[in-house]
């Protein structure tokens, strides 16, 4: 067992990478009541096309497929599910599936090990039917219907699709109704096979619990299981161009009012700075030039341009890395042009000493206010860790940024031939 | 964390309840006043102008810059209902400075502004400066507008409108569209004068800090605000009619939204409460309960089917997104849960899981600032000052009989139904 503390933070971490490749991760906190704990899998909606488990010839799978494994992992062999076992302990437990990470999840504040056995169980052990496969379907479907109706859905994954040609982050993550009715459960179990081997998952806990203790239980539980050599896999996803797709795209359905993103496609190069202090530093330039204390804000909410639903957000996993700006507006082509007005206008003058101070004191700030929740920590220094970096590094690296690295990133991110913009708008209904 | 403590400062009721569970102090001023129709967009834009200005900041940009500087200190106001009252909600979060290099004590600046921003707000004798009240009516507006681009979010307001469209719980929190636009300077001064005045005023801090680092601002704060009485907040009962009424609504959208709205005749001050959040629970708020299993996990109907208790006023309601065409079936199924309810068709296992799931959702809830903040605010509304440990007793010692009664007293009011227009699902 390994173990790294982080003075400035106060914050200690405890790990082990266990004979299976399973890497675990501890946090201790004395004084809270609740345990939370994340299991999760290196992969996602993104990976469809890659080498099945002891194959080497590429696999194409329908859309949707990840995050229809992670609705069946739940059910038993003896038609129990883990929704029951973990609410008889009064815990509470979830999943999610992103363009890259499946992951399972569970708080609760009393019999601590034994929930976290009940998640590493019932992630390890698959058992899926064809009917029960079919009866997914019905639920699924109306998962996906109910994103249908989601403006903010549709306005987002609108701009995915016009940024990228042949990147599969352009697919809706769960799929569509008719993609996910090709879906059997042999696919499901090449799937599961293929991705849900411990040396490409990790396990983190964070609560009341004695890290020794946690670790011992973790490899007790493993080594009582077999799994099979880990096999190298291949994943691809396709060669995408440099420039956007569509420069510009309008959707239309039952709105009040007009959403509207303006995004920017990050190219399939070396990034100037390594993973990390990468993408805190475009967060922090979208921060200095559209966050709530800068002069565009102020001009655009004072037009009544934009309300508080405005962001502006940076996006890097495996493969693809986007901005996004925008929200509801009752003018999408003033916001547009002032959104690009103030990139040219930065590109050109480049950034201020006092803005750049303040924007890295507001983002330490917030940071610190992040740390506050268990599931902001396990389920970010899970997300860190997977892409090789370190989430307690976050300070420090925000405090060593200079204005040189943020100009450039400043000159290499934000280009019109990699942008595009997204309306979405009033069908007249 | 340490036991909630009470004093007054003037008008103001302070809770002060220190931690060092957590990296940040949190701070929540509630002022509380009757939910009425005359005064919600009223009350609902000076939330929007007081936190666009004090007399120190006067815009929006100079206080953003002080929070900044203040490491990106959270601060905002919102408005919302609690059963029948109009609550206006400001909440600040700033970082402790233990954590950050060379600083001094950060909460008595945090705290200081917070309260500037009821005591010296932005205006002149002729009022709030105009641009900043066309600014705020404008983005309050588009809100309004927005409400129905959110179709789950929609459609349960719809239903409590349709359901309570005689009592105050049908308003809803920001007013409508009309009342706004009409709203002049004066009026709104008047309104400011009033919640000095008459409203209920509520400060919570629970952070690392000391009592000492927050006195002095709090106390020539107090001086300002009203008389420190309580307002009262009982709600009013309404039984539920004799023909359940039912409403459809059409609009351009692949999913249905069908919500049953309930009436159930204990508040958070009854002593049926706890009994209530049970039965609730074995109805629709978790993954074992009736709603979830039988809706979704055995007819595969709906991705959510799920029940929330309103404890501020005794309604209950049960929602699920499903296809257009199966609404009949769906409809008749929920209500079918509760009917088991009341003939006792309830499992032992059923009962103690739901049990469980409360117990722990009360010792998560108390691990957050803001949750711990909210459980306080509860007994301050119902007077019922329940700890922790109360709260966990009274979860123990509901029991079948109990839950069989309080089901029997459940009775459905309304139905509504938001549904795909013909030819668009």
């Amino acid at each position: 067992m390994e173990k790294q503390h982080y003075e400035q933070i106060d914050e200690t971490i405890y790990m082990e990478r266990l004979s299976n490749g399973l890497n675990v991760y501890v946090l201790p906190k004395a004084d809270h009541n609740k345990t939370f704990s994340i299991f999760t899998t290196d992969y996602g909606s993104i990976d469809q096309t890659f080498t099945p488990i002891n194959s080497d010839q590429m696999l194409q799978v329908p859309d949707g497929i990840a995050h229809f494994l992670e609705h069946k992992l739940f059910e038993e062999e003896d038609g129990s599910d883990a929704f029951d076992m973990f609410s008889k302990r009064g815990a509470q437990t979830n999943a999610f599936t992103s363009f890259t990470r499946t992951a399972y999840l569970f708080s609760g504040t009393s019999e601590v090990e034994a929930n976290v056995e009940t998640l590493l169980d019932f992630v390890q052990s698959p058992y899926f039917t064809e009917e029960t496969v079919e009866n997914e379907k019905g639920i699924i479907g109306q998962e996906i219907n109910m994103y249908n109706d989601d403006a903010d859905w549709r306005l987002f994954f609108g701009l995915i699709s016009a940024l990228y040609k042949n990147n599969p982050v352009r697919i809706d993550i769960a799929g569509t109704v008719q993609s996910i009715d090709d879906i059997t459960k042999d696919m499901l179990y090449t799937c599961y096979q293929t991705f849900y081997h411990p040396s490409n998952m990790v396990l983190f806990v964070v609560g009341p619990v004695d890290p020794e203790e946690t670790i011992q239980l973790v490899k007790a539980n493993q080594e009582q299981k077999s799994f099979p050599e880990a096999d190298t896999l291949a994943r691809t996803y396709g060669a995408e161009p440099q420039e956007s797709f569509e420069r510009e795209k309008k959707i239309e359905m039952n709105v009040q009012t007009p959403k509207c993103l303006l995004g920017y496609k990050e190219p399939n190069e070396q990034y100037p700075l390594p993973g990390l202090a990468y993408e805190l530093g475009v967060q922090l330039l979208l921060d200095v030039m559209f966050g709530l204390g800068s002069s565009t804000y102020e001009k655009l909410y004072k037009e009544g341009v934009i309300d508080n639903s405005f962001s502006a957000d940076f996006t890097m996993e495996r493969s693809f890395g986007f901005s996004a700006i925008g929200g509801d507006t009752k003018d999408p082509d003033r916001l547009v042009s002032l959104l690009n007005e103030t990139v040219d206008a930065y590109q050109q003058q480049g950034l201020g000493e006092e803005e750049v101070r303040l924007a890295k004191k507001r983002k330490i700030g917030t940071f610190l206010k992040q740390l506050n929740s268990p599931e902001f920590i396990a389920t970010q220094f899970t997300r860190y860790e997977m892409n090789g970096d370190t989430l307690f590094e976050v300070v420090p690296t925000l405090e060593k940024m200079t204005i040189g690295d943020l100009e450039n990133i400043l000159n290499r991110h934000f280009r019109p031939e990699r942008s595009s913009v997204v309306k979405v708008e009033g069908d007249g209904s | 964390m340490a036991e909630e403590e009470q004093f007054n400062a003037g008008g103001l009721r302070v809770h002060w309840q220190p931690s060092d569970t957590f990296k940040t102090t949190t701070i929540v001023l509630h002022v509380k006043a009757p939910l009425e129709a005359e005064t919600a967009a009223s009350r609902s834009l000076l939330a929007q102008v007081l936190q666009a200005g004090t007399e120190e900041l006067p815009s929006r940009r100079k206080i953003r810059y002080f929070l900044d500087d203040l490491y990106g200190a959270t601060f905002y106001a919102d408005v919302g209902k609690k059963g029948e009252n109009h609550v206006l909600t400001f909440v600040m979060e700033v970082a402790s400075e233990k954590y950050l290099q060379n600083e001094s004590p950060l909460l008595p600046k945090a705290l200081a502004f917070l309260l500037s921003v009821i005591q010296k707000p932005n205006r002149s004798e002729k009022g709030f400066p105009e641009t900043i009240i066309q600014e705020e009516k404008q983005v309050l507006m588009q809100r309004i507008r927005n409400i129905v681009d959110e179709k789950t979010r929609y459609a349960n307001i719809r239903m409590l409108e349709e359901m309570c469209a005689e009592e105050p719980f049908g308003v809803h929190p920001f007013g409508t569209a009309e009342e706004l636009e009409a709203l002049t300077n004066q009026e709104l001064q008047e309104t400011f004068e009033r919640m000095i005045r008459n409203d209920q005023f509520d400060l919570f801090v629970t952070g690392p800090g000391t009592k000492e680092e927050i006195t002095d601002a709090i106390h020539s704060a107090g001086e300002n605000v009203g008389s420190g009485k309580t307002v009262a907040s009982t709600a009013t009962m309404h039984d539920a009619p004799a023909q359940v009424n039912e409403v459809v609504e059409k609009q351009s959208i692949q999913q249905a939204k069908l919500h049953l709205g309930f009436r159930v005749p204990y508040t958070v001050g009854s002593r049926e409460y706890t009994g209530v959040l049970v039965t609730n629970g074995i109805l629709g708020a978790y993954p074992h309960s009736k709603l979830f299993v039988n809706v979704r996990e055995k007819e595969s109907l709906a991705y959510y089917a799920a029940s929330r208790y309103e404890p501020y006023k005794g309604i209950v309601f049960a929602m699920a997104g499903i296809a257009p065409d199966q609404y009949e079936k769906a409809a008749r199924i929920m209500q079918e849960q509760l009917e088991a309810m009341k003939r006792g068709d309830i499992t032992e296992e059923e009962l103690t899981t739901t049990k469980q799931m409360l117990k722990n959702q009360i010792l998560e809830q108390v691990d957050s600032a803001r949750g711990a903040i909210e459980m306080n605010y509860q007994n301050v509304l119902s007077g019922a000052n329940r700890t922790v440990d109360d709260r966990l007793r009274e979860i123990e010692a509901v029991d079948m009989d109990t839950v069989i009664s309080i089901a029997k007293a459940i009775q459905l009011d309304t139905v509504y139904l938001l549904t795909a227009e013909e030819g668009t699902a």
